[in-house]
């Protein structure tokens, strides 16, 4: 019986395979050669403090194209979502707390 | 005795018949077995991105420590490789994708020509990067006894600094490219490591998929592949940013 229930259960959160065109992956394959032209045409331009910023957020709007599409999160479950939501929330925070750590450990003493 | 087990025996062999042979008994449904190997592959993932996040830390606090000799090292990469690279991993992604439709849409040669192109692409890589590691081998880049500042106190005579108008760095700074390529082969080093060990599946998979074991509707292997070789491609995309292009304007 719980195994049955467990079934139910499953069926209503569980999501049917879905197969993603390969007329999506060709877009895909061409915004990322586009991100890529981007991002080393930006790297030539004298834009100071901009051009780190400019070059991460090319490189993240291409990983999150990515994963998205070609590691199908777009048509993946709740749960996938959830996990990816997860682990990028999770590394952000070790990331920002080493590094706050870091700057403001000497506050004052420069 | 011998009835009950034949009784458990052909209550075995009745249920081995009513699911395909790919279902592991303890799962309800084929269905919940894919769902809960993507969920896994995924937190394996999540791994992954601890391990390299370490890596991109500390790249960026030692970046801020020693700014002048982290701009100046980076000068020594050549963003050509750089760029070529990432464009034949960005291929090898694409077709790769395409290899998961294949075993989606059950096309077995189409497979086998995905996973083989993926393959090439991805020895490719590693070739570029074979030169690149030459061109640091060769200049006595590689951090070690053998380790020279040449290129940092005198860039006057060295092409690649002198492309980039680079100042003489002061001693102490100097000595400080050494940290930038340590971080540069260990985080390329481990990102190639990655791409030979899936190299390497990705021969074990080719060979199986001649024999057509991803294209009879059990395709839960290839997709998994698939996600470890867009990650890797990810990581090379960070890498790109940070190694190759960040620093091109001190």
């Amino acid at each position: 019986m719980s195994g049955q229930n467990g079934h139910a259960q499953y069926k209503e959160g569980g999501n049917a395979h879905h197969i993603v065109s390969p007329v999506v992956y060709v877009v895909i394959l061409f915004a990322l050669i586009i991100g890529t032209a981007a991002t080393v045409w930006a790297s030539f331009l004298e834009l100071g403090v901009w051009n780190p910023v400019i070059a991460l957020a090319i490189a993240c709007t291409k990983a999150i194209l990515v994963v998205l599409f070609f590691m199908h999160v777009k048509y993946s479950s709740k749960l996938t979502m959830l996990t990816v939501a997860a682990g990028v929330f999770m590394f952000l925070v070790l990331v920002g707390m080493t590094l706050a750590d870091y700057i403001s450990r000497a506050w004052g003493n420069w | 005795m011998s009835e009950s087990t034949a009784i458990a025996h052909g209550a075995a062999e009745a249920a081995h018949q009513e699911h395909p042979a790919y279902l592991r008994h303890h799962f309800e449904n084929v269905e919940q077995q894919a769902d809960a190997t993507n969920f896994a592959m995924w937190i394996f993932l999540l791994t992954e991105i601890m391990f390299f996040g370490g890596l991109f830390t500390a790249y960026l606090i030692y970046r801020n420590w020693y700014y002048p000799a982290f701009v100046s090292a980076s000068h020594q990469l050549d963003v050509r490789w750089g760029t070529l690279n990432t464009l034949v991993l960005i291929f090898s992604s694409f077709t790769m994708a395409m290899g998961v439709w294949c075993a989606e849409t059950r096309r077995r040669k189409g497979l086998v020509l995905c996973l083989g192109l993926t393959f090439v692409l991805g020895l490719a890589f590693l070739g570029i990067k074979t030169i690149e590691y030459g061109e640091k081998i060769e200049k006595n880049h590689v951090p070690g006894f053998h380790y020279s500042l040449n290129s940092f106190l005198d860039p006057e005579h060295d092409a690649a600094a002198k492309q980039y108008g680079d100042k003489p760095l002061p001693l102490d700074m100097a000595r400080h490219t050494e940290v930038y390529f340590s971080l540069y082969f260990a985080m390329t080093g481990m990102h190639a490591l990655h791409m030979i060990i899936g190299i390497g599946i990705l021969g074990y998979m080719m060979f199986r998929a001649w024999g057509g074991a991803y294209t009879s509707g059990h395709v839960t292997f290839v997709e998994n592949f698939g996600l470890y070789w867009h990650f890797v491609d990810i990581i090379w995309i960070y890498l790109f940013a940070l190694l190759y292009l960040i620093s091109r304007h001190p």
